[in-house]
Protein backbone atom coordinates (compact mmCIF):
# COMPACT_ATOMS: atom_id res chain seq x y z
CA UNK A 1 0.00 0.00 0.00
CA UNK A 2 1.11 3.95 -0.91
CA UNK A 3 1.82 6.03 2.18
CA UNK A 4 -1.76 7.75 1.74
CA UNK A 5 -3.81 4.42 2.01
CA UNK A 6 -1.65 3.38 4.96
CA UNK A 7 -2.22 6.97 6.95
CA UNK A 8 -6.41 6.17 5.67
CA UNK A 9 -6.52 2.48 6.95
CA UNK A 10 -4.25 4.17 10.48
CA UNK A 11 -6.86 6.93 10.38
CA UNK A 12 -9.96 4.21 10.28
CA UNK A 13 -8.47 1.90 12.34
CA UNK A 14 -7.05 3.07 15.32
CA UNK A 15 -5.68 0.34 17.61
CA UNK A 16 -7.16 -0.87 21.04
CA UNK A 17 -4.53 1.04 22.74
CA UNK A 18 -5.89 4.62 21.87
CA UNK A 19 -9.20 2.99 23.35
CA UNK A 20 -7.65 2.46 26.54
CA UNK A 21 -5.23 5.46 26.63
CA UNK A 22 -8.54 7.56 25.97
CA UNK A 23 -10.72 5.92 28.81
CA UNK A 24 -7.17 6.17 30.89
CA UNK A 25 -6.87 10.03 30.26
CA UNK A 26 -10.63 10.58 30.56
CA UNK A 27 -10.80 9.19 34.18
CA UNK A 28 -7.38 10.64 35.17
CA UNK A 29 -8.14 13.87 34.24
CA UNK A 30 -11.43 13.72 35.72
CA UNK A 31 -9.90 12.73 38.98
CA UNK A 32 -7.09 15.42 39.11
CA UNK A 33 -8.66 18.28 38.49
CA UNK A 34 -11.45 17.79 41.28
CA UNK A 35 -8.52 16.56 43.67
CA UNK A 36 -10.11 13.09 43.86
CA UNK A 37 -9.67 9.75 45.14
CA UNK A 38 -11.19 7.96 42.41
CA UNK A 39 -12.72 7.84 38.99
CA UNK A 40 -14.04 5.29 36.84
CA UNK A 41 -15.83 5.13 33.51
CA UNK A 42 -18.75 2.75 33.19
CA UNK A 43 -19.85 1.92 29.51
CA UNK A 44 -22.75 0.63 28.35
CA UNK A 45 -22.41 -3.14 26.63
CA UNK A 46 -25.62 -2.79 24.61
CA UNK A 47 -25.08 -6.69 23.65
CA UNK A 48 -25.81 -7.66 27.31
CA UNK A 49 -27.12 -4.73 28.31
CA UNK A 50 -24.65 -4.03 31.17
CA UNK A 51 -22.92 -1.68 32.41
CA UNK A 52 -18.90 -1.95 32.73
CA UNK A 53 -16.13 -0.69 34.60
CA UNK A 54 -13.65 0.14 31.26
CA UNK A 55 -11.61 2.69 33.44
CA UNK A 56 -10.59 3.35 37.25
CA UNK A 57 -8.04 5.90 38.61
CA UNK A 58 -7.03 5.61 41.37
CA UNK A 59 -8.99 3.45 44.48
CA UNK A 60 -9.87 -0.09 42.82
CA UNK A 61 -7.89 0.64 39.54
CA UNK A 62 -6.22 -2.45 39.89
CA UNK A 63 -9.13 -4.95 40.65
CA UNK A 64 -12.34 -3.22 38.97
CA UNK A 65 -11.99 -2.95 35.47
CA UNK A 66 -14.44 -5.40 33.12
CA UNK A 67 -16.72 -5.41 36.49
CA UNK A 68 -20.25 -5.47 35.30
CA UNK A 69 -23.35 -4.34 36.77
CA UNK A 70 -27.29 -3.67 35.66
CA UNK A 71 -27.79 -1.07 33.35
CA UNK A 72 -30.55 0.65 34.80
CA UNK A 73 -30.45 0.29 38.83
CA UNK A 74 -28.13 1.67 41.01
CA UNK A 75 -27.28 5.05 41.04
CA UNK A 76 -24.82 4.63 38.18
CA UNK A 77 -27.75 2.84 36.32
CA UNK A 78 -30.53 5.59 37.11
CA UNK A 79 -27.68 8.65 36.04
CA UNK A 80 -27.56 6.35 32.59
CA UNK A 81 -30.75 6.13 32.09
CA UNK A 82 -32.32 8.98 33.42
CA UNK A 83 -29.13 11.52 31.80
CA UNK A 84 -29.57 13.26 35.20
CA UNK A 85 -26.30 13.67 37.09
CA UNK A 86 -26.42 13.61 40.75
CA UNK A 87 -24.10 14.44 43.61
CA UNK A 88 -24.40 12.29 46.35
CA UNK A 89 -22.84 12.82 49.82
CA UNK A 90 -22.39 9.53 52.39
CA UNK A 91 -23.67 7.12 50.67
CA UNK A 92 -22.73 4.41 53.11
CA UNK A 93 -25.76 5.63 54.69
CA UNK A 94 -27.21 3.54 52.52
CA UNK A 95 -26.69 -0.04 53.38
CA UNK A 96 -27.48 -1.99 50.38
CA UNK A 97 -25.17 0.53 48.20
CA UNK A 98 -22.10 -0.08 50.89
CA UNK A 99 -22.41 -3.45 50.86
CA UNK A 100 -22.06 -3.89 47.05
CA UNK A 101 -19.54 -1.18 46.96
CA UNK A 102 -17.82 -3.08 49.69
CA UNK A 103 -17.80 -6.74 48.16
CA UNK A 104 -17.22 -5.22 44.56
CA UNK A 105 -14.15 -3.35 45.74
CA UNK A 106 -13.17 -3.52 49.12
CA UNK A 107 -13.60 0.86 48.69
CA UNK A 108 -16.68 1.96 50.27
CA UNK A 109 -16.91 5.78 48.76
CA UNK A 110 -18.72 8.45 50.51
CA UNK A 111 -19.05 10.92 48.34
CA UNK A 112 -19.94 10.51 44.68
CA UNK A 113 -20.65 12.81 41.79
CA UNK A 114 -21.93 11.31 38.59
CA UNK A 115 -22.93 12.51 34.98
CA UNK A 116 -23.79 10.50 32.10
CA UNK A 117 -21.54 10.46 28.56
CA UNK A 118 -23.31 11.98 26.10
CA UNK A 119 -22.76 12.36 22.44
CA UNK A 120 -25.57 13.65 20.49
CA UNK A 121 -28.24 10.71 21.34
CA UNK A 122 -26.14 8.27 22.20
CA UNK A 123 -25.83 7.56 26.12
CA UNK A 124 -22.53 5.81 26.03
CA UNK A 125 -21.95 5.29 29.60
CA UNK A 126 -21.60 6.98 33.00
CA UNK A 127 -18.40 8.99 34.61
CA UNK A 128 -18.00 9.00 38.20
CA UNK A 129 -15.74 10.89 40.63
CA UNK A 130 -15.15 9.23 44.18
CA UNK A 131 -14.12 11.36 47.41
CA UNK A 132 -12.13 14.14 47.83
CA UNK A 133 -8.84 12.90 50.75
CA UNK A 134 -10.03 16.24 52.30
CA UNK A 135 -13.41 15.17 53.07
CA UNK A 136 -14.65 18.59 51.22
CA UNK A 137 -18.09 18.20 49.38
CA UNK A 138 -18.65 18.09 45.46
CA UNK A 139 -20.67 20.85 44.42
CA UNK A 140 -23.52 21.54 41.66
CA UNK A 141 -20.99 23.45 39.74
CA UNK A 142 -18.22 21.02 39.94
CA UNK A 143 -21.15 18.61 38.35
CA UNK A 144 -21.53 21.04 35.93
CA UNK A 145 -18.08 21.23 34.91
CA UNK A 146 -17.60 17.50 35.33
CA UNK A 147 -20.73 17.55 32.41
CA UNK A 148 -18.96 19.82 30.62
CA UNK A 149 -15.92 17.58 30.49
CA UNK A 150 -17.79 14.53 29.91
CA UNK A 151 -19.66 15.64 26.99
CA UNK A 152 -15.82 15.76 25.16
CA UNK A 153 -15.10 13.01 26.27
CA UNK A 154 -18.31 11.27 25.13
CA UNK A 155 -17.84 12.86 21.66
CA UNK A 156 -13.51 10.92 21.24
CA UNK A 157 -15.27 7.63 22.71
CA UNK A 158 -18.25 7.96 20.29
CA UNK A 159 -15.77 8.38 17.63
CA UNK A 160 -13.43 5.73 18.49
CA UNK A 161 -16.24 3.33 18.81
CA UNK A 162 -17.60 4.16 15.89
CA UNK A 163 -13.88 3.14 14.20
CA UNK A 164 -14.03 0.10 16.27
CA UNK A 165 -16.92 -1.31 14.80
CA UNK A 166 -16.02 -0.04 11.38
CA UNK A 167 -12.71 -2.12 11.61
CA UNK A 168 -15.13 -5.32 13.17
CA UNK A 169 -16.87 -4.63 9.81
CA UNK A 170 -13.40 -4.57 7.46
CA UNK A 171 -11.64 -7.36 9.33
CA UNK A 172 -14.55 -9.68 7.80
CA UNK A 173 -17.62 -11.38 8.89
CA UNK A 174 -20.81 -8.93 8.54
CA UNK A 175 -19.26 -6.56 6.52
CA UNK A 176 -17.97 -8.80 3.61
CA UNK A 177 -18.79 -5.85 1.08
CA UNK A 178 -17.22 -3.11 2.63
CA UNK A 179 -14.23 -5.56 2.93
CA UNK A 180 -14.50 -6.02 -0.49
CA UNK A 181 -14.23 -2.47 -1.13
CA UNK A 182 -11.38 -1.94 0.96
CA UNK A 183 -9.38 -4.42 -0.54
CA UNK A 184 -10.13 -3.17 -4.22
CA UNK A 185 -9.22 0.20 -2.93
CA UNK A 186 -5.67 -1.01 -2.15
CA UNK A 187 -4.83 -2.93 -5.20
CA UNK A 188 -6.07 0.15 -7.22
CA UNK A 189 -3.90 2.29 -4.78
CA UNK A 190 -1.04 -0.85 -5.47
CA UNK A 191 -1.58 -0.72 -9.38
CA UNK A 192 1.13 1.13 -11.93
CA UNK A 193 0.95 2.65 -15.29
CA UNK A 194 -1.90 1.53 -17.55
CA UNK A 195 -3.45 -0.90 -15.45
CA UNK A 196 -4.21 1.64 -12.80
CA UNK A 197 -5.07 3.76 -15.36
CA UNK A 198 -7.56 1.63 -16.73
CA UNK A 199 -8.92 0.78 -13.63
CA UNK A 200 -9.53 4.47 -12.19
CA UNK A 201 -11.57 4.89 -15.24
CA UNK A 202 -13.74 1.30 -14.88
CA UNK A 203 -14.01 3.29 -11.10
CA UNK A 204 -15.02 6.35 -12.45
CA UNK A 205 -17.74 5.09 -14.80
CA UNK A 206 -19.22 3.09 -12.05
CA UNK A 207 -19.55 6.39 -10.22
CA UNK A 208 -21.40 7.88 -13.20
CA UNK A 209 -23.29 4.99 -13.16
CA UNK A 210 -24.44 4.94 -10.05
CA UNK A 211 -24.90 8.79 -9.36
CA UNK A 212 -27.43 8.77 -12.83
CA UNK A 213 -31.25 10.20 -11.64
CA UNK A 214 -33.62 7.61 -11.31
CA UNK B 1 -47.33 0.77 21.92
CA UNK B 2 -48.93 2.95 19.21
CA UNK B 3 -51.89 4.72 20.45
CA UNK B 4 -51.10 7.66 22.33
CA UNK B 5 -53.93 8.35 24.61
CA UNK B 6 -57.94 6.77 24.60
CA UNK B 7 -59.45 9.76 23.00
CA UNK B 8 -61.60 10.17 26.06
CA UNK B 9 -62.04 13.84 26.45
CA UNK B 10 -65.03 13.72 28.59
CA UNK B 11 -67.90 16.41 28.13
CA UNK B 12 -65.19 18.67 26.57
CA UNK B 13 -66.14 20.68 23.29
CA UNK B 14 -64.80 19.73 20.58
CA UNK B 15 -62.95 22.20 18.61
CA UNK B 16 -65.35 22.90 16.20
CA UNK B 17 -68.24 23.35 18.23
CA UNK B 18 -69.48 26.97 18.89
CA UNK B 19 -69.70 27.46 22.49
CA UNK B 20 -72.74 27.48 24.66
CA UNK B 21 -74.58 29.10 27.82
CA UNK B 22 -72.33 26.80 30.00
CA UNK B 23 -68.74 28.09 28.66
CA UNK B 24 -70.06 31.58 29.11
CA UNK B 25 -71.05 31.01 32.68
CA UNK B 26 -67.20 29.92 32.81
CA UNK B 27 -68.27 26.54 34.75
CA UNK B 28 -65.96 25.39 36.87
CA UNK B 29 -63.15 28.20 36.98
CA UNK B 30 -61.39 29.66 39.24
CA UNK B 31 -61.99 33.33 40.56
CA UNK B 32 -59.11 35.28 40.47
CA UNK B 33 -58.57 38.14 43.21
CA UNK B 34 -57.16 41.54 41.78
CA UNK B 35 -53.98 40.36 43.04
CA UNK B 36 -52.56 36.85 43.92
CA UNK B 37 -49.89 35.75 46.71
CA UNK B 38 -48.94 32.95 48.19
CA UNK B 39 -50.97 32.70 50.74
CA UNK B 40 -54.21 32.69 48.23
CA UNK B 41 -52.16 30.60 46.03
CA UNK B 42 -51.40 27.79 48.57
CA UNK B 43 -51.87 29.51 52.17
CA UNK B 44 -53.44 26.92 54.73
CA UNK B 45 -52.76 23.94 52.20
CA UNK B 46 -51.40 20.95 53.07
CA UNK B 47 -51.68 19.28 49.95
CA UNK B 48 -55.04 16.78 51.25
CA UNK B 49 -56.58 16.10 48.29
CA UNK B 50 -54.49 16.47 45.73
CA UNK B 51 -52.75 13.58 44.14
CA UNK B 52 -48.66 13.05 42.73
CA UNK B 53 -47.33 10.58 40.90
CA UNK B 54 -43.55 9.99 41.08
CA UNK B 55 -42.78 8.30 37.44
CA UNK B 56 -39.07 7.33 38.62
CA UNK B 57 -37.11 4.35 40.31
CA UNK B 58 -39.67 2.95 42.90
CA UNK B 59 -40.35 4.36 46.36
CA UNK B 60 -39.36 2.49 49.32
CA UNK B 61 -42.83 2.91 51.24
CA UNK B 62 -41.22 2.08 54.24
CA UNK B 63 -39.34 4.94 54.59
CA UNK B 64 -39.97 7.38 57.81
CA UNK B 65 -39.46 10.64 55.08
CA UNK B 66 -42.00 9.04 52.60
CA UNK B 67 -44.49 8.21 54.64
CA UNK B 68 -47.72 6.36 53.18
CA UNK B 69 -47.42 5.48 49.37
CA UNK B 70 -51.15 4.81 48.13
CA UNK B 71 -50.20 2.55 45.21
CA UNK B 72 -46.91 1.49 43.75
CA UNK B 73 -46.78 0.01 40.30
CA UNK B 74 -44.03 -0.81 37.78
CA UNK B 75 -43.63 -0.84 34.06
CA UNK B 76 -42.42 -4.50 32.50
CA UNK B 77 -41.77 -4.80 29.10
CA UNK B 78 -42.63 -8.07 27.73
CA UNK B 79 -42.08 -8.78 24.01
CA UNK B 80 -42.47 -5.14 22.79
CA UNK B 81 -45.85 -5.23 24.81
CA UNK B 82 -46.12 -2.72 27.97
CA UNK B 83 -47.42 -3.86 31.13
CA UNK B 84 -47.99 -1.69 34.44
CA UNK B 85 -48.32 -3.90 37.22
CA UNK B 86 -48.50 -3.72 41.16
CA UNK B 87 -44.80 -3.28 42.55
CA UNK B 88 -43.48 -4.82 45.42
CA UNK B 89 -39.30 -4.24 44.72
CA UNK B 90 -39.38 -1.14 46.43
CA UNK B 91 -36.76 1.53 44.82
CA UNK B 92 -34.01 -0.36 43.03
CA UNK B 93 -31.89 2.93 42.78
CA UNK B 94 -32.85 5.30 45.76
CA UNK B 95 -33.48 8.30 43.88
CA UNK B 96 -37.25 7.66 43.76
CA UNK B 97 -37.62 7.37 47.51
CA UNK B 98 -35.80 10.77 47.43
CA UNK B 99 -38.09 12.50 45.39
CA UNK B 100 -41.18 11.15 47.40
CA UNK B 101 -39.60 11.88 50.69
CA UNK B 102 -39.11 15.83 49.09
CA UNK B 103 -42.86 16.08 47.67
CA UNK B 104 -44.05 14.45 51.06
CA UNK B 105 -42.10 17.59 53.30
CA UNK B 106 -43.58 20.17 51.18
CA UNK B 107 -47.11 18.63 50.93
CA UNK B 108 -46.95 16.34 53.84
CA UNK B 109 -51.14 15.13 53.61
CA UNK B 110 -50.79 14.73 49.32
CA UNK B 111 -51.75 11.41 47.94
CA UNK B 112 -48.24 9.39 46.79
CA UNK B 113 -48.27 6.94 43.64
CA UNK B 114 -44.66 5.89 42.60
CA UNK B 115 -44.71 4.18 38.86
CA UNK B 116 -41.40 2.50 38.42
CA UNK B 117 -40.11 2.73 35.07
CA UNK B 118 -36.28 1.63 35.94
CA UNK B 119 -34.94 -1.82 36.00
CA UNK B 120 -35.62 -2.99 32.71
CA UNK B 121 -32.30 -2.87 31.57
CA UNK B 122 -31.08 0.62 29.47
CA UNK B 123 -32.40 -1.32 26.15
CA UNK B 124 -36.35 -1.00 27.55
CA UNK B 125 -35.97 2.00 29.60
CA UNK B 126 -37.53 4.12 26.54
CA UNK B 127 -40.43 2.42 26.44
CA UNK B 128 -40.71 1.67 30.16
CA UNK B 129 -40.65 5.97 30.21
CA UNK B 130 -43.15 6.54 27.67
CA UNK B 131 -45.25 3.24 28.94
CA UNK B 132 -44.96 4.92 32.30
CA UNK B 133 -46.01 8.38 31.72
CA UNK B 134 -48.93 7.13 29.48
CA UNK B 135 -50.09 5.30 32.55
CA UNK B 136 -50.01 8.08 34.74
CA UNK B 137 -51.62 10.72 32.35
CA UNK B 138 -54.60 8.00 31.85
CA UNK B 139 -55.04 8.10 35.53
CA UNK B 140 -55.72 11.80 35.51
CA UNK B 141 -52.87 12.79 38.65
CA UNK B 142 -52.94 16.19 39.42
CA UNK B 143 -49.33 16.33 39.71
CA UNK B 144 -46.71 14.19 37.61
CA UNK B 145 -43.06 14.54 39.32
CA UNK B 146 -40.83 13.19 35.81
CA UNK B 147 -36.88 13.87 37.55
CA UNK B 148 -35.92 12.11 34.21
CA UNK B 149 -35.20 12.68 30.99
CA UNK B 150 -34.33 10.83 27.81
CA UNK B 151 -32.42 11.62 24.62
CA UNK B 152 -33.61 9.40 22.68
CA UNK B 153 -35.25 10.91 19.66
CA UNK B 154 -37.29 8.43 18.49
CA UNK B 155 -39.26 8.96 21.81
CA UNK B 156 -39.94 12.47 21.05
CA UNK B 157 -43.15 12.43 19.14
CA UNK B 158 -44.87 10.53 21.69
CA UNK B 159 -43.67 12.18 24.50
CA UNK B 160 -44.62 15.10 22.75
CA UNK B 161 -47.84 13.85 22.54
CA UNK B 162 -48.29 12.66 25.73
CA UNK B 163 -46.96 16.08 27.37
CA UNK B 164 -49.88 17.78 25.43
CA UNK B 165 -52.76 15.33 26.16
CA UNK B 166 -51.76 15.84 30.18
CA UNK B 167 -51.55 19.34 29.60
CA UNK B 168 -55.23 19.36 28.10
CA UNK B 169 -56.49 16.79 30.96
CA UNK B 170 -55.46 19.09 33.66
CA UNK B 171 -52.44 16.87 35.00
CA UNK B 172 -49.14 18.92 35.65
CA UNK B 173 -46.30 17.29 34.71
CA UNK B 174 -43.01 18.72 36.76
CA UNK B 175 -39.90 17.77 34.70
CA UNK B 176 -36.23 18.08 35.63
CA UNK B 177 -34.02 20.33 32.80
CA UNK B 178 -30.94 18.72 32.27
CA UNK B 179 -27.29 20.68 33.38
CA UNK B 180 -25.30 19.51 29.92
CA UNK B 181 -24.91 20.93 26.77
CA UNK B 182 -27.52 17.88 25.41
CA UNK B 183 -30.70 17.67 23.79
CA UNK B 184 -33.50 16.03 26.14
CA UNK B 185 -37.25 15.90 27.11
CA UNK B 186 -39.38 16.06 27.83
CA UNK B 187 -38.57 18.87 30.12
CA UNK B 188 -37.74 21.26 26.54
CA UNK B 189 -42.15 21.17 26.09
CA UNK B 190 -44.09 23.89 26.77
CA UNK B 191 -46.77 21.79 28.33
CA UNK B 192 -44.32 21.04 31.56
CA UNK B 193 -43.34 23.09 33.80
CA UNK B 194 -39.19 22.56 33.29
CA UNK B 195 -37.00 22.58 36.69
CA UNK B 196 -33.08 23.34 36.82
CA UNK B 197 -32.20 24.44 40.58
CA UNK B 198 -30.83 26.72 43.12
CA UNK B 199 -28.46 26.36 46.07
CA UNK B 200 -30.70 28.86 48.53
CA UNK B 201 -31.57 26.83 51.44
CA UNK B 202 -35.12 26.65 51.75
CA UNK B 203 -37.57 24.38 50.50
CA UNK B 204 -39.75 27.06 49.49
CA UNK B 205 -38.08 29.74 47.88
CA UNK B 206 -38.22 29.29 44.21
CA UNK B 207 -37.58 31.62 41.39
CA UNK B 208 -38.93 31.89 38.16
CA UNK B 209 -36.43 32.25 35.22
CA UNK B 210 -37.53 34.79 32.15
CA UNK B 211 -35.10 32.75 29.67
CA UNK B 212 -36.54 29.54 29.39
CA UNK B 213 -36.88 26.26 28.54
CA UNK B 214 -35.60 26.57 31.90
CA UNK B 215 -38.80 27.76 33.39
CA UNK B 216 -38.54 27.20 37.31
CA UNK B 217 -35.65 26.78 39.79
CA UNK B 218 -36.11 24.86 43.02
CA UNK B 219 -33.75 24.06 46.19
CA UNK B 220 -31.54 21.36 44.38
CA UNK B 221 -28.18 22.13 46.40
CA UNK B 222 -27.22 19.83 49.62
CA UNK B 223 -30.80 18.36 49.62
CA UNK B 224 -31.17 15.82 53.13
CA UNK B 225 -33.08 13.46 51.22
CA UNK B 226 -34.62 10.03 52.09
CA UNK B 227 -33.01 6.82 50.32
CA UNK B 228 -33.40 3.35 49.98
CA UNK B 229 -33.32 0.91 52.60
CA UNK B 230 -34.30 3.37 55.23
CA UNK B 231 -31.30 5.55 54.61
CA UNK B 232 -30.88 9.45 54.44
CA UNK B 233 -28.21 11.37 52.53
CA UNK B 234 -27.16 14.80 51.03
CA UNK B 235 -27.93 15.05 47.81
CA UNK B 236 -27.61 17.96 44.85
CA UNK B 237 -29.41 17.59 41.48
CA UNK B 238 -32.27 19.08 39.18
CA UNK B 239 -33.40 15.56 39.91
CA UNK B 240 -33.99 16.92 43.68
CA UNK B 241 -35.47 20.54 42.72
CA UNK B 242 -38.56 18.69 40.77
CA UNK B 243 -40.04 17.59 43.49
CA UNK B 244 -39.79 20.68 45.93
CA UNK B 245 -41.74 22.65 42.59
CA UNK B 246 -44.21 19.15 42.29
CA UNK B 247 -44.79 19.60 45.78
CA UNK B 248 -45.45 23.13 45.56
CA UNK B 249 -47.66 22.68 42.60
CA UNK B 250 -49.46 19.87 45.12
CA UNK B 251 -50.51 22.49 47.77
CA UNK B 252 -51.72 24.68 44.94
CA UNK B 253 -53.48 22.03 43.17
CA UNK B 254 -55.27 21.02 46.43
CA UNK B 255 -56.62 24.07 47.40
CA UNK B 256 -57.26 25.23 43.58
CA UNK B 257 -58.48 21.95 42.16
CA UNK B 258 -59.84 23.93 39.36
CA UNK B 259 -56.83 25.44 38.04
CA UNK B 260 -55.65 24.27 34.32
CA UNK B 261 -51.92 23.28 33.93
CA UNK B 262 -51.01 26.44 32.31
CA UNK B 263 -52.77 28.35 35.28
CA UNK B 264 -51.18 26.73 38.14
CA UNK B 265 -47.47 27.81 35.94
CA UNK B 266 -48.60 31.61 35.58
CA UNK B 267 -49.48 31.22 39.68
CA UNK B 268 -45.94 29.55 40.10
CA UNK B 269 -44.18 32.60 38.09
CA UNK B 270 -46.45 35.23 40.00
CA UNK B 271 -45.46 33.75 43.39
CA UNK B 272 -42.12 33.43 42.27
CA UNK B 273 -39.48 34.72 45.18
CA UNK B 274 -37.97 36.98 42.94
CA UNK B 275 -40.85 38.01 41.05
CA UNK B 276 -42.92 38.91 44.39
CA UNK B 277 -41.27 42.76 44.42
CA UNK B 278 -41.84 43.05 40.81
CA UNK B 279 -45.46 43.24 41.27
Amino acid sequence: MTGETTSIAAGLLPTDDLHRALLRSIVDVSRAIFRARAASVFLLDTGSDELVFEAVSGEGEESLVGRRFPSSTGIAGFVLVTGQSLVLDDVTADPRFAAQAAESTGYVPKAIMAVPLVSGEQVLGVLEVLDRPSGERFTMQEADLLGLFAVQAAVALDLLQRSRSARAVLSGGAGAEASALTRLAAAIESAEGKERAAALELVSALERLLSQPR
Amino acid sequence: MTAILHADDGDALPAYAVAGPDALGLRGATRWPARVDRDWAFGGSTGAGATVCVVDSGVDAEHPLVGNVARALAVTIDDEEAHVDPDTAGDVCGHGTACAGIIRSVAPECEIVSVRVLGEGFVGSGPALIEGLRWAVDQGFDVINMSLSTTKERFVADLHALTDAAYFRRSLIVASAHNMPVRSYPWRFASVVSVASHDIDDPLVYLRNPDPPVEFYGRGVDVEVAWADGATLRASGNSFATPHIAGICALIRAKHPDLTPPEVKTLLGLTATNAEDAR
